[in-house]
């Protein structure tokens, strides 16, 4: 029988995912280090949930639990999930999110392979309909908190509700960059003026920056390692900077720069991490430029038109259900053929 | 490396991997003479196309070059007494086939003595290239790089190839095999008298040789050997698969062979190092082809490459390489990338044996289980022929065949690297090789449901044929006894205009009581009823002015029918064709629409609703036919293709 070819040079699926993971890491320590160790808190309660609704929804499927458990892509959608939504929620938001992206959005279209849409995105769009209160109330970075928080406070605020006597939400909270430049040129303030506000930094908020510079480093690790390509994050990039600095240059008085809208939100996040998920995404090169740049229009659309500070997940989302569409439409010319 | 080992331009194609090469392995010791086995098996099945036909009985001594079976055909390939001996067997044994079936072989006993059948060469720069090239199929010789297609069908006998470029396969892209490389190493002379002959044959102007640049040591040999001739040798990029012939005619040319197209439509021949070497050894000495290199490597203990007469069983190269090593389970022909288990060590080596490989687990590690597809898109990155393969495989795996074969499943060459960089170890060829098999096997059953249903209409044809032909056999010869009975109607009335009229009379009323009777036997074949009565009556009858009349309506009537009947006698004459072959109906069928297109046939016919509904089924049935026949060409030309 004919079995060749009887050598192989791959990443194994697992090998793939534990690199993406580590990518995350540098980003995970940015965060630690600017919001406090919340975080850790909410990624360590949504891995758990991630490996245990996987394997009781692989041994209700009759699948066999332990290859699938390690292939570890459960933890990945469980800390996209996790970085994605505001780490100072009640312990059950991230559960039930991660719960629901992996029962739902993942194992019952069929597990790994099988999901039309990005997990993580469903997840979250998902919390931020339900919950929409509790899914805006980002904390302030640390050095801009008017009372930080130890781990402990954190940690106790997660998993009981409360927060050190004396405290109020407000003093530990604060409106994100994007939310806050939203409200204000509601309030027909110039951008100029908006961003002259304490929680601006250099490329756009105060703290969210460096995380944002993290996840690029990680990104470029992954582009590296040949575990993504080129395309979707220069794609994404490319098509935010160029749509946000059309409107800039147009009127940078309502209209905020190609470097705040790069830095801010869920922007290299959603490069390098989001839409690279290959299960939800298209194959062809063309096709990944195309989605890629589709979720970088609606994203900025959103963020500006929209009634969501951000449009990532809902972006993403769109974009999924465009992926068959892409895929056909973009095959590449095979050899020998005709155009 | 030194200065003359230049990459000249090189056109890059989509993709390819890089496996280890573990070429070395079998490279440290020179090609060595495989000593006589104590029995040969020759498969009668060791190229692509027809069975030979057995020349032989058993019991029959024959000498070292033999004809032991003949072409039969026009894709065959002969083949020959490797050494001289005694046949002792012609039946079924196991070949070294992915299938692992046995086929059939002829059984040869080595006499020792290794005696030549009377052979010399011949002047070919001054023979007649039609015989030289007709005399091929005699010589065994087949492509040698492992596809085996029959070497005399690549070259057209007529001097009329339309090739302008040689290519030269010295590629030799998968990790392990080295045969072409040592063969290089050792007999470039050789190979460069062979590439003499092929370029003769074909009137190529342009020859190039393409070698990977892991073969230092050849490409310096081939570089030395070709010195004062006009072909160039090409060293391109070590890049799994640049030894495909399409790959490799792209790498030195730039040029894409077009999927429905065979390289020589293009002007391009593509030939291997050791199938020119085997042109000069029957074309210089009138060696017909009896042997090969074959490189016996991985676990063994002295790997090497031998020069082996075809038939040796597996196991006799075996113990020449010094044995395989304890922890061997079993043994792959052809490289890691696209070989197959053999199914035994008793296997004979046959043409397309290049490599064998000893493989332990060791080596060659099981795939671990497959995982899903996670749409990765590596599969795509690697691809040569820029497919889809994770496409593909969706498509394989629902049994969506159609949707594969829209994706160019058979432009898929199954070089692996699909496989090979798969993160979740999907078996991917295994998935295309099944697609193609059950794709082919449907058109197969739709072909055979077709030619049913082709038949059936051919006889309905056949059919009326032969009632028109009847038809107008009556008319013809109501038609002369018209023009005779004239002529005596004609004298008889000048002469006596009314004494006779009463004997006419009576006559007519003899001949109307006979007519009447004849009709009601015969009345089914109504139009019949005037070429039926005979002349005799009728001249009888028409001595009647009336009834003169009356015949001359008749004869009329019988004129125009014999007319239709001819126009549509040449119209429908090639119909006669369901005997013939699908290559003459197909011409015929041509010519029949272009008559008509032109309106050489229908002027009669169309007059005739009938006829028209007839011209009608006609065209249909020839539309058909030409399509068909265009789809055969094409599938003959890809098959033939892909062979190269």
């Amino acid at each position: 029988m004919i079995r060749s070819p009887y050598i192989s040079d791959a990443p194994s699926v697992s090998t793939i995912m534990l690199k993406v993971l580590l990518a995350l890491v540098p980003a995970i320590a940015v965060y630690v280090w600017m919001y406090g160790g919340g975080i850790l808190v909410t990624l360590t309660l949504a891995t758990l949930t991630a490996v245990m609704t996987e394997a009781l929804m692989l041994k209700l499927r009759a699948r066999p639990i332990k290859p699938f458990v390690t292939d570890y892509s459960a933890v990945i959608t469980a800390w996209l999930l996790a970085l994605a939504i505001p780490p100072l929620t009640p312990w059950w938001l991230i559960v039930v999110g991660t719960a629901f992206s992996i029962i739902v959005a993942k194992q019952l279209y069929g597990g790994l392979g099988y999901n039309p849409f990005n997990p993580a995105m469903v997840g979250y769009a998902v919390l931020l309909i339900s919950f929409p209160v509790l899914m805006t109330k980002w904390p302030a970075a640390l050095q801009l908190a008017q009372t930080p928080l130890s781990f402990a406070d954190q940690f106790h605020f997660i998993m009981v509700g409360q927060l050190p006597q004396g405290v109020l939400m407000d003093a530990v909270t604060s409106a994100t960059p994007l939310d806050y430049l939203k409200t204000q040129l509601k309030l027909n303030q110039e951008i100029s003026h908006i961003q002259s506000a304490p929680l601006f930094g250099v490329l756009s908020g105060k703290g969210s920056e460096y995380v944002a510079v993290a996840y690029l480093l990680g990104g470029l690790y992954l582009w590296q390692q040949k575990i993504i390509s080129w395309h979707l994050p220069s794609a994404f990039l490319g098509v935010l900077a160029l749509f946000s600095a059309v409107f800039w240059l147009a009127d940078a008085n309502h209209f905020a720069s190609p470097i705040f809208h790069l830095f801010s939100g869920a922007s290299m996040l959603c490069a390098f991490f989001i839409i690279t998920d290959p299960v939800s995404g298209p194959t062809t090169p063309r096709g990944k430029l195309y989605f890629a740049g589709g979720v970088a229009i609606i994203t900025y659309l959103i963020r500006v038109y929209g009634g969501y500070p951000d449009g990532v997940a809902f972006a993403v989302i769109f974009m999924n259900i465009c992926v068959p569409l892409i895929d056909a439409y973009t095959q590449p010319r095979v050899f020998g053929h005709e155009k | 490396m030194n200065a003359i080992v230049n990459i000249g331009k090189i056109f890059k194609f989509n993709g390819g991997v890089h496996p280890p090469e573990n070429k070395t392995l079998s490279t440290q010791r020179p090609i060595a003479k495989l000593s006589l086995p104590e029995s040969l098996v020759l498969p009668l099945r060791q190229h692509v196309g027809n069975i030979p036909k057995v020349k032989v009985n058993v019991g029959d001594h024959v000498l070292k070059g033999q004809l032991l079976a003949e072409a039969e055909g026009m894709v065959s390939a002969a083949i020959h007494a490797p050494t001289s001996g005694t046949i002792t067997e012609i039946a079924d044994a196991i070949i070294p086939h992915p299938s692992g079936l046995p086929d059939h072989c002829i059984t040869l006993q080595p006499d020792g003595l290794d005696t030549w059948i009377a052979h010399e060469g011949v002047d070919w720069r001054n023979a007649e290239r039609r015989l030289l090239v007709n005399s091929l199929r005699l010589s065994g010789i087949v492509g040698l790089g492992g596809a085996t297609f029959p070497t005399h069908v690549k070259l057209r006998p007529d001097g009329k190839s339309g090739v302008h470029t040689l290519v030269i396969n010295a590629a030799e892209c998968e990790p392990y095999i080295t045969c072409d490389d040592m063969l290089m190493r050792e007999r470039a002379a050789e190979i460069v008298q062979g590439i003499a002959i092929a370029q003769h044959f074909l009137g190529a102007t342009k020859v190039m040789i393409g070698i990977e640049d892991n073969k230092p040591e050849a490409i310096v040999a081939m570089q030395h050997a070709v010195a004062n001739t006009t072909m160039q040798v090409v060293v391109v990029p070590t890049l799994y698969p640049s030894g495909d012939a399409r790959r490799l005619v792209h790498l030195l040319l730039g040029e894409e062979i077009p999927h429905n197209k065979r390289a020589t439509e293009m002007g391009i021949q593509v030939f291997n190092v050791a199938t020119v070497l085997a042109l000069h050894r029957y074309f210089d000495f009138g060696e017909p082809c009896l042997q090969r290199i074959v490189s016996m490597t991985g676990n063994v203990n002295q790997p090497q490459n031998f020069e082996v007469l075809f038939g040796t069983p597996l196991s006799h190269l075996i113990q020449a390489a010094g044995g395989a090593k304890a922890d061997t389970t079993h043994y792959i022909m052809g490289g890691p990338m696209m070989g197959f288990n053999l199914p035994n060590t008793n296997v004979p080596i046959t043409k397309a044996a290049n490599c064998i490989i000893a493989a332990t687990p060791h080596l060659f590690a099981p795939p671990p289980p497959a995982m899903p597809c996670i749409r990765c898109a590596r599969c795509a990155d690697v691809c040569p022929v820029s497919l889809q393969p994770q496409e593909l495989y969706w498509f394989a795996k629902s049994d969506n065949f159609e949707k594969a074969r829209e994706y160019n499943l058979f432009d898929c060459i199954e070089c692996g690297a699909c496989s090979y960089v798969c993160p979740s170890n999907i078996p991917l060829v295994q998935y295309y090789r099944y697609a193609k098999s059950e794709i082919i096997a449907s058109d197969k059953a739709k072909e055979a449901a077709d030619l049913a249903r082709e038949r059936n209409e051919a006889r309905l044809a056949r059919i009326e044929r032969e009632k028109l032909e009847r038809a107008q056999k009556h008319a013809e010869r109501a038609q002369a006894a018209k023009a005779e009975s004239n002529k005596e109607v004609g004298a008889e009335q000048q002469a006596t205009p009314d004494n006779d009229a009463k004997k006419a009379a009576i006559a007519a009323a003899i001949e109307r009581a006979k007519a009447q009777k004849l009709s009601n036997a015969d009345h089914e074949a109504k139009p019949d009823v005037p070429a039926k009565t005979s002349p005799s009556i009728e001249s009888e009858a028409v001595a009647n002015a009336d009834e003169a009349k009356k015949a001359a309506i008749a004869a009329a009537i019988a004129r125009a029918k014999a007319q239709k009947a001819a126009a549509l006698a040449t119209g429908e004459a090639p119909k006669n064709v369901e005997f013939t072959s699908k290559a003459v109906q197909q011409e015929v069928a041509d010519i029949e629409a272009r008559r008509q297109a032109v309106g050489l046939v229908p002027a009669e016919q169309a007059s005739s609703v009938q006829t028209d509904k007839q011209a009608a089924i006609a065209a249909a049935i020839a539309r058909e036919k030409a399509q068909k026949a265009a789809a055969e060409l094409a599938k003959l030309a890809e098959s033939s293709d892909k062979k190269e």
